[in-house]
């Protein structure tokens, strides 16, 4: 789960990570009165979507007054920010946050994420700060610095040492970065973070560090323990059909193609939308259904899956272990008795009862229902119904 | 011979009388697998499915004598129990717990190091010696005996690939579930190491996906080390990049952790590579040829 710039700020706030003041605003008003309240000689104003590069895209604008912060914030409600984080169809601007102004002397880049190599947290600095951090490490890697941290022991002050001499930071400043990496490591772990990156760490005139942009990623897993956490998702900025498979236990990602996929289980999921492509159609979507499909379940996902009107035919790959296939076989008629099917569904079941979930299938007498003997035979089967369609 | 598990093999579940627990725990039974009690704490005296169940893992191997521990406790005490095992003298723990945090997980695996444990997932379908023992939640029929050894990232898809073995007029050895999250137990290259050594195993099937770099670091190693055929087939070639597909662990980071930059991987070092999932069968038959 991820959450807004403004939102990391306040458990940055709260946890001792040094952030500058602002406000968040939803009208154009609101963003007027932080302003106001601020009371600062410049202030910024900040699209607030789950995606990096907003100030390329338009989305960071500088102001002087109140009143500009007012101008700035209704040309930026509603317009929609495309970066190259957002994908093409981009994010539509429906918060913003009104902070002050600050007199800037140095850009670095700091984050921490896991290392799934040392199976530990890594601080990753660089000087390199403001620019694109993933053009940073595939041009010159040398510029990013890493340290693991072992969970066991925290960040240790050496560690600490040696990111502020790759900054190049003084004296004076290192003191400053001490506090800031300290109160960061700690967020990171007392959050169940899976991202904290700051684009940029700024170095202020009077020598203390802020971090002027924040971005935070969270363990899922971890949601469970994470309540303060759970309360700042923004449903606005996951896909509708998305959240609402995962109400069902069901996960579900929206892909371009056509051909609609139904699977238990993330691999073989995954295996099935390649073996579409590789058969020369394109998948429409990821959707696994889970260990323990049902009628309900598989009912709920076929909805979910016709909802895309790209969808032109369905391949629903089971493979049935302790979940009976026939079982599942009369949870597809269900399905297709709950959700108008008007796409032809090509059904592949094996393991356990696999022969008696065809006969059923075959017995049902449904229209458009195609049975297939394997996962090869079914995605022929799939991908020649689409493009006899398309011909 | 087998890896790991067979029928010697003495087994206690840990969150024995729930109802994942209690469900699969008589699956396992029925396939032969010497389940010998199980731990619920303040359960501890009582008696399920016949067995005998104890306040804690201490307890549960000193009356006896288990070396294996099979966890369905959910996820936010797991971690808990995996590493009460492992203090507990288990040598082989089996996590089937999805759900995890990534916290949790980095503690519990250098603690289950420094104990000398094997740790299996968490998040997987277990491990199954055709035959002799299942200890997981794998439909056991699918998995008929023979010489290829099994590892997967994923649980149905590891029944699919079985399943393709024995269409393929082989059997399997033993299959061996690791789990699709950022932080695991042993992994391909400790269970490759096995396989290579086990007598009765001929040939490798090895499953990954995408997300991480498991399978490259394997890749390196049975270049080095393995001279059995491994076939192959990685998950996730048409998985866009930055979305989660399903696993915590099956994400593409930037540039790293595709399909097709892992089947090169494996490809250059001899690994006779399926291009799709339906071919895994078809693919070892040439290589048993």
């Amino acid at each position: 789960m991820n959450i807004h710039e403004y939102q990391a700020k306040s458990i940055f706030r709260s946890s001792g990570v040094p952030v500058l003041d602002g406000y968040p605003a939803e009208t154009a008003e609101e963003a007027k009165n932080a302003a106001e309240l601020l009371g600062t000689e410049k202030f910024v104003v900040k699209a607030q979507i789950h995606a990096g590069g907003r100030g390329k895209a338009g989305g960071v604008k500088i102001a002087s007054s109140p009143e500009e912060v007012f101008d700035i914030a209704k040309a930026m409600f509603g317009i929609t920010l495309i970066t190259h984080q957002t994908g093409p169809e981009g994010k539509k601007v429906k918060k913003l946050y009104v902070e002050a102004g600050a007199n800037i002397k140095d850009e670095y880049y700091l984050g921490i994420t896991l290392d799934r190599k040392s199976e530990m947290p890594v601080i990753m600095a660089s000087t390199e700060g403001g620019v694109e951090i993933e053009k940073v490490a595939e041009e010159t890697p040398e510029k990013i610095i890493k340290i693991q941290v072992n969970p066991l022991f925290g960040l240790l002050d050496f560690q600490i040492r040696n990111l502020a001499e790759a900054l190049g930071l003084d004296k004076a400043q290192t003191k400053h970065f001490a506090v800031f990496a300290k109160a960061l490591y700690q967020t990171y772990d007392q959050k169940d973070a899976s991202l904290i990156e700051i684009n940029p760490l700024a170095l202020l005139n009077d020598n203390r560090l802020i971090a002027l942009d924040a971005k935070m990623g969270f363990d899922d897993n971890a949601l469970m323990r994470q309540k303060e956490v759970l309360e700042m998702r923004d449903f606005n900025e996951e896909d509708p059909a998305e959240t609402e498979a995962g109400n069902y236990g069901l996960s579900y990602v929206k892909l371009e193609g056509n051909v609609g996929c139904m699977v238990n289980g993330a691999g073989l999921a995954m295996s099935t939308m390649d073996i579409i492509k590789y058969k020369g159609g394109e998948p429409a979507n990821f959707l696994d259904v889970g260990g323990g499909a049902s009628a309900e379940t598989v009912a709920k996902g076929m909805e979910i899956i016709l909802r895309d009107d790209n969808v032109k035919v369905v391949f629903i790959n089971i493979f049935g272990g302790i979940v009976r296939c026939d079982r599942i076989a009369n949870g597809i008629i269900e399905a297709t008795k709950k959700v108008s099917v008007n796409v032809p569904v090509v059904v592949r079941l094996d393991g356990t009862n696999a022969e008696l979930a065809r006969d059923i299938l075959q017995q049902s007498g449904i229209e458009n229902l195609i049975t297939a003997s394997d996962l090869n035979d079914g995605a022929e089967k799939a991908v020649k119904l689409v493009n006899a369609n398309n011909s | 011979m087998s890896i790991l598990v067979d029928k010697n093999t003495k087994v206690i579940v840990q969150g024995f009388t729930g109802k994942e627990g209690s469900f699969h725990a008589e699956q396992c039974m029925q396939y032969g697998t010497q389940i010998v009690g199980g731990v619920t704490p303040g359960k501890g005296g009582t008696t399920h499915l016949g067995k005998p169940v104890f306040n804690s893992v201490k307890e549960a191997v000193r009356k006896t004598q288990a070396d294996t521990s099979l966890v369905f406790v959910p996820p936010a005490f797991a971690a808990n129990s995996v590493m009460e095992a492992a203090e507990a003298g288990i040598k082989l723990i089996v996590c089937i717990t999805e759900g995890i945090p990534v916290k949790d997980m980095m503690i519990v695996k250098k603690y289950v190091e420094s104990q000398n444990a094997i740790l299996l997932g968490p998040n997987c379908p277990g491990i199954i010696t055709a035959d002799e023992a299942k200890i997981g939640i794998m439909p056991g029929f699918v998995f008929k005996k023979g010489n290829v050894g099994v590892i997967s990232k994923s649980g149905t898809l590891t029944y699919e690939a079985a399943n393709q073995v024995v269409q393929a007029g082989y059997g399997v050895s033993t299959a061996v579930g690791i789990g699709g999250d950022p932080i695991i137990g042993y992994s391909f290259i400790e269970l490759l190491e096995l396989f290579e050594k086990d007598k009765d195993t001929q040939a490798i099937v090895m499953i990954g996906e995408i997300g991480g770099d498991l399978e490259i670091q394997a890749a390196e190693y049975i270049k080095n080390y393995i001279s059995k055929p491994v076939v192959s087939f990685i998950a996730g070639q048409t998985a866009p990049k930055g979305k989660r597909m399903g696993h915590a662990g099956a994400i593409i980071a930037g540039s790293k952790g595709t399909a097709t930059e892992k089947m090169e991987a494996l490809r250059k070092v001899g690994v006779h590579v399926a291009e799709s999932a339906a071919e895994i069968g078809n693919v070892l038959k040439t290589v048993m040829n």
